[in-house]
């Protein structure tokens, strides 16, 4: 119970927040102060909250999950190629989406898309695949939310309330706050998320008798493979460094790079981003690795069971039988066994509070939708000056009610597993879209026609994979099962945790050909208007 | 050739993530139980962050941010 209350109190004090940010604006019915907090981010509430806007509730609970099950190479497939590659897009791209946003007033990516190529239909195409891109992580953390205040609470609160209650807040504070609101909450979750790594280890660690004998152990068990590599291929691992190329393609992401005040505030950023995802992402992998050696724990004995049995007899079994074996193996509650065998209660509720911080991240992509949705459709094709800027901002109020209800509805009736796989392939899609930011801010060659033929190929390839794992059931782990060969090589094969092509993911073609498709597309139609190309790249700019 | 310089140095640091070398062992344990390959891409997410510094301070695109400036226009009002 005392878990359960810290977790409420904490879900009180994020309301709060946003009705603080809301009587902050009061009086300022604007759409820049409710979409962009009127642009004025300063530069730790920039860093703390862009940080907390990436990381998910993948960034806590997946990520010891997925360390529990792979060993160490978690860190090396998803925090220290993201370490990289995000910063790298922030300062590339980012800085350049907020100096446009700044000089032209854009709200969201498509507005830049359409001015840049002088398009209109074919920037809502663009804006259809984000949103339906983007919709499933809304409906994963009601979720998420769902689940861990359930689990939280010792079941006291069921899934549905719980679920209730996080769609509840998350509402509030997007429809009080805004984006102010939104990235004061982010900046205290992610406080939360950097304190809750930390503090988890030395619990923990201090719980299981220190890291050594556990190293050691492991190392000297079947399962010591988890502390090396040699399991995955590195084609696959080289894969991975694709995935973070989605961050800025994400229509959130975009938007929030336009909230700074100053382009300083990308700098901190951009230096900060790595070593904050070491202090998040290093605690919790390494907790799921070790959390192997918590034999004492009756549900970590059984996942460590069924992932033995899935190796040793997987390749007898029928898919069926495997999809078992393989829910039995998630370990994405593995952290919150840990914590519940090791940890005082009251620090339990402390750091249920963190995980409950990771799940919520879906605000965001709430504000974002809203944000799109009003200014790339209903603003767009209704006409600016019809409505007015109190109008927009009701627009985009009611719509963050209708998002988080269907949400919710949607949670309570389709299974989880679906909308998991979603995001699964939603992170290759908003990488293979990250060609058209590059095309239109560093390519005056670039045209609307190379935009589109790209954005159709990111929907295609996004459903090809989809259709294509749903028609041939995952194998055992193990050798992938090869379905087409071509040139002697692997062409397409079905993996036990996705798809390879050529050994690579699905992500490294998605990529390639998206950014070929926009070059070839592009060099055989039409540039823009001279006029416009002047205006993104002045006469006697150098770079 | 500064610019190449940096350019070479995000390259190289894209290239070094790929620690074949490290693939199959987990000795030294750093500490007595950070596994070698773990430890690695700690000091790899280390060395990513002052790369990002060597960018800030070498490379920053300061001509965007004054042109920004410049034309900084707001965004019409409609009431």
């Amino acid at each position: 119970m005392i878990p359960a209350a810290i977790v409420f109190l904490y879900l009180a004090v994020v309301v709060y927040i946003g009705v603080f940010a809301f009587r902050k604006a009061r009086g300022k019915e604007e759409v820049e102060d409710y979409f962009l907090a009127s642009r004025s981010l300063g530069p730790f509430v920039f860093l703390m909250s862009l940080f907390g806007t990436n990381m998910t509730a993948f960034a806590i609970l997946g990520s010891s999950g997925h360390a529990f099950n792979n060993g160490i190479v978690t860190y090396g497939l998803m925090a220290s190629s993201s370490g990289l590659v995000i910063p790298l897009t922030i300062f590339f791209i980012g800085t350049r989406v907020w100096a446009l946003g700044k000089r032209f007033g854009f709200i969201t990516p498509v507005q830049l898309f359409r001015d840049r190529w002088e398009c209109s239909h074919i920037g809502t195409v663009i804006f259809a695949v984000q949103a339906v891109l983007l919709l499933p992580y809304v409906i994963i953390g009601v979720m998420g939310g769902g689940t861990t205040l359930n689990v939280v609470s010792g079941g006291l609160v069921p899934y549905w309330m719980g679920g209730a209650v996080v769609a509840l807040v998350v509402m509030s504070y997007v429809f009080f706050g805004g984006m102010r609101g939104t990235a004061w909450v982010n900046t205290f979750q992610t406080v939360l998320f950097l304190l809750f790594g930390s503090v988890a280890v030395i619990v923990i660690g201090w719980g299981m008798g220190g890291f050594r004998a556990a190293a050691e152990g492991l190392l000297a068990s079947p399962n010591a493979f988890l502390l090396t590599r040699e399991k995955v291929p590195p084609y696959y691992f080289f894969s991975y460094t694709f995935i973070p190329l989605s961050a800025i393609a994400f229509p959130h992401i975009t938007i929030f790079c336009l909230t700074a005040r100053r382009m300083g505030q990308f700098a901190k950023t951009v230096i900060f981003y790595p070593v904050c995802i070491l202090a998040i992402w290093l605690p919790c992998v390494f907790l799921g690795v070790m959390a192997n050696r918590a034999q004492d724990v009756p549900q970590i004995k059984a996942k460590v069971e069924a992932r033995r049995t899935l190796a040793q007899q997987g390749r007898q079994m029928t898919p069926e039988q495997r999809e078992v074996l393989r829910e039995k193996a998630d370990a994405d509650d593995v952290l919150l066994l840990l914590l519940q065998r090791y940890a005082p209660l009251w620090l339990a509720g402390l750091l249920g509070a963190g995980i409950m911080a990771a799940v919520m991240a879906t605000d965001s992509q709430i504000l974002a939708l809203s944000t799109m949705f009003t200014e790339d459709v209903l603003t767009h094709y209704g006409g600016r000056d019809r409505f007015g800027e109190r109008a927009q901002v009701q627009m985009g109020r009611a719509f963050v009610v209708l998002l988080t209800a269907l949400a919710y509805a949607i949670a309570l009736r389709a299974p989880e597993s679906i909308f998991s796989l979603a995001i699964q392939y939603a992170f290759s899609g908003f990488a293979a879209l990250s060609p058209l930011l590059v095309a239109a801010l560093f390519w005056k060659g670039s045209t609307r026609w190379g935009a589109l033929v790209s954005t159709v190929w990111v929907a295609f390839a996004v459903v090809a994979v989809a259709l294509f794992q749903a028609a041939v059931p995952a194998p055992a782990p193990g050798p992938p099962l090869v379905v087409s060969r071509l040139f002697g090589l692997d062409a397409l094969a079905r993996t036990a945790g996705g798809t390879a092509v050529f050994g690579f993911m699905p992500v490294v073609p998605m990529v390639l050909v998206s950014a070929l498709l926009m070059l070839v597309v592009s060099a055989l139609t039409p540039r823009p208007s001279a006029a416009t190309i002047e205006r993104y790249f002045p006469a006697g700019r150098t770079r | 050739m500064r610019r190449a310089l940096l350019v070479l140095a995000v390259v190289a640091l894209y290239v070094l993530h790929q620690d074949v070398w490290l693939w199959r062992t987990a000795r030294p344990l750093v500490f007595g139980f950070v596994p070698i390959g773990l430890f690695y891409h700690a000091c790899y997410s280390v060395a990513a962050s002052l790369l990002m510094w060597l960018l800030v301070r070498e490379a920053w695109p300061s001509h965007i941010e004054e042109e920004a400036k410049r034309d900084a226009r707001p965004r019409p009002r409609t009431e």
